[in-house]
């Protein structure tokens, strides 16, 4: 669905000369959700910016939904749905004012937009506020507004920019449903951007790591995360010390570590893993108290990757 | 009929009216732009307030001027109320662009650029609409007029409303792309000022350029604007043999197509 070779860009500011992206590759499938997932200023939007015509890459090529990003920028936006981070709803128009308006902009006619606007509406619980005016929306329906604009001529792939950015935590994982919708039911391609690794492990079925314009890693989420550091297995046992050197011998078994009140050994995967280390100790007549699986999350991969967290990475 | 007549003949029933695209997205932008200016439709009146204390309180201190050496011929009327009706051209259209940033800020604009829908499409929808509203505001000024004692023929006032719609043509299109390339307020308002002061002292709207000094009417001769006050008043005097009218029909029609061309230009362009 989507082919980017080498996409760059870079701007010119007063004189200095920044490199935003630096030679991304990329490729979606149909029926993918893939993340771009990284801190502020990493280059993801530009990314996305560049795939949805509103910018002219530097260098590099690409193909969009079939239609080459350079020479065809009008069969590329014919087929695409573009969801910004602003959203963009004007607060004095009304809900349907700007479906059907959008929809006709699509080359649909009105009657077509009318019926979609409130197909869509329904789909994305907006079914009662066609007629309301968009200020007086909440955070989250306004969201889901924006989302239904960019899908009101039904495109087969989808940009979402930061989609969950401003919600609180219920409407977010109401909105993971909706996207997870249009992939499920309809099969449709999703390119999305996010800086919350909540979003991007609960959502998406590949994810790019973005840091400084860059491509730094790319997979599954647990990929990713077994690839980096693999899983945590924490023993609560009587006897620590006997415990250490008997899992010392164990197969599998990375970096067995007293903790408190326990020991936590690193293994490839942890759900297969922990019952035969658990046996081993069972066996040698060791008490076992509890026993916790811990999967590295995607702010491990991103600090092994980068060197930095992506919580504390510097907004720009 | 046999039958191939036949079939060609349901084909042209079947057949799509034939459109432009172009055009159908203006008048889709325009339909939208207009329903959300009639919301609040306090703005129409408010900019012909200004005009109207012109004509309430200016107006009457000319009878006298209108006596003086070198007032050019008709009465104070006939003479200022042109003046007014291109001022309000001007004045009325060249804040358009706080609407666009407005909208930019909101990210509408980037969204209608996502679509595949024509950027002259985009652009003119919304020039339209205020074009439109102008000409309305032009039309109730000159009738306002009419009834203060002016006595203008009525092809002379058509031509003049004409003039003055190319002139809001011309005007929103430049208000909208200094607005898509500064982006901000605070940049477009200074911008607008320090134009809108010598376009407004040059073109004789206020007082005719024939009382000014020979430096100042060689300095006006520079101003467009000017030349489309002189057209208008000739109109006025329903002269269309006077030279001064072609030229000024000729001058506004540059400023429109000029104005939407480079608008245009500034809407395709990436980062606008």
């Amino acid at each position: 669905m989507i082919e980017a070779r080498g996409l760059t860009r870079t701007f010119k500011n007063r004189g200095v000369t920044v490199e935003a992206v630096r030679g991304i590759d990329l490729e979606v499938n149909a029926g993918e959700i893939v993340g771009l997932l990284g801190p502020n200023g990493a280059g993801k939007t530009t990314t996305q910016r560049m795939l949805a015509t509103l910018l002219v890459p530097t260098a590099g090529e690409a193909t969009v939904a079939g239609c080459d990003l350079r020479r065809d920028p009008v069969g590329v936006r014919r087929q695409l749905g573009y969801v910004s981070q602003t959203g963009g709803t004007n607060p004095s128009a009304k809900v349907d004012e700007e479906l059907v308006t959008q929809g006709q902009l699509y080359g649909m006619s009105r009657s077509d937009a009318r019926a979609r606007a409130v197909k869509l509406r329904e789909m994305l619980d907006l079914a009662e506020l066609g007629d309301r005016v968009i200020k007086t929306l909440s955070g989250g329906q306004r969201r889901r507004l924006d989302i239904a604009l960019g899908l009101m001529h039904d495109p087969r792939l989808v940009f979402l920019d930061e989609p969950s950015t401003g919600l609180d935590p219920q409407t977010r994982a109401n909105l993971w449903t909706h996207i997870r919708a249009l992939r499920d039911q309809r099969n449709g391609t999703i390119l999305l951007t996010t800086h919350y690794l909540e979003e991007a492990d609960a959502l998406c079925d590949r994810i790019m790591i973005i840091d400084a314009g860059k491509v730094v890693a790319s997979g599954t989420p647990a990929e990713l995360k077994r690839r980096i550091s693999g899983d945590l297995v924490t023993f609560e046992v009587d006897d620590v010390v006997r415990a250490q050197q008997l899992l010392r011998g164990q197969s599998g078994a990375r970096d067995v570590t007293v903790v408190e009140r326990g020991l936590r050994i690193t293994v490839d995967r942890g759900e297969t893993q922990a019952l035969p280390l658990m046996r081993a100790l069972d066996d040698a007549g060791l008490k076992v108290g509890s026993l916790h699986i811990a999967h590295p999350s995607l702010d491990d991969v991103f600090l092994t990757l980068t060197g930095r967290s992506l919580r504390d990475a510097p907004p720009s | 009929m046999n039958e191939l007549d036949y079939y060609c003949y349901l084909r042209t029933l079947d057949a799509e009216p034939i459109e432009v695209p172009m055009l159908r997205d203006a008048m889709i932008t325009f339909r939208y732009q207009m329903r959300l200016l009639l919301r609040e439709p306090v703005w129409i009146v408010i900019v012909m307030i200004q005009p109207l204390m012109y004509l309430a309180l200016f107006a009457p201190l000319l009878e006298p001027i209108a006596k003086t050496q070198g007032f050019p011929p008709g009465g104070a009327w006939q003479v200022f109320v042109p003046g007014l009706l291109i001022q309000l051209g001007i004045f009325g259209s060249m804040f358009v662009g706080f609407g666009i940033i407005a909208e930019i800020r909101f990210g509408a604009i980037e969204r209608m650029r996502v679509t595949p829908a024509s950027r002259f499409g985009l652009l003119f929808g919304r020039v339209l609409r205020d074009t439109i509203v102008l000409l309305i505001q032009a039309a109730l000024l000159t009738l306002i007029a009419v009834a203060f004692g002016l006595r203008v023929p009525l092809a002379g006032a058509l031509i003049t409303v004409g003039i003055v719609g190319m002139l809001g043509v011309s005007l929103a299109s430049l208000s909208y792309a200094a607005g898509l390339w500064l982006k901000s307020e605070d940049a477009l308002a200074p911008l607008l000022n320090m134009v809108s002061v010598p376009v407004l002292l040059l073109s004789g709207i206020l007082l005719p350029m024939s009382l000014a000094p020979r430096w100042l009417q060689r300095i006006a001769l520079v101003n467009p604007f000017s030349h489309v006050v002189d057209g208008a008043r000739a109109a006025f005097l329903n002269d269309f043999g006077n030279s001064s009218l072609a030229i000024g029909l000729i001058a506004s029609a540059i400023l429109a197509v000029g104005g939407l061309a480079i608008a245009t230009r500034t809407f395709q362009r990436e980062s606008a």
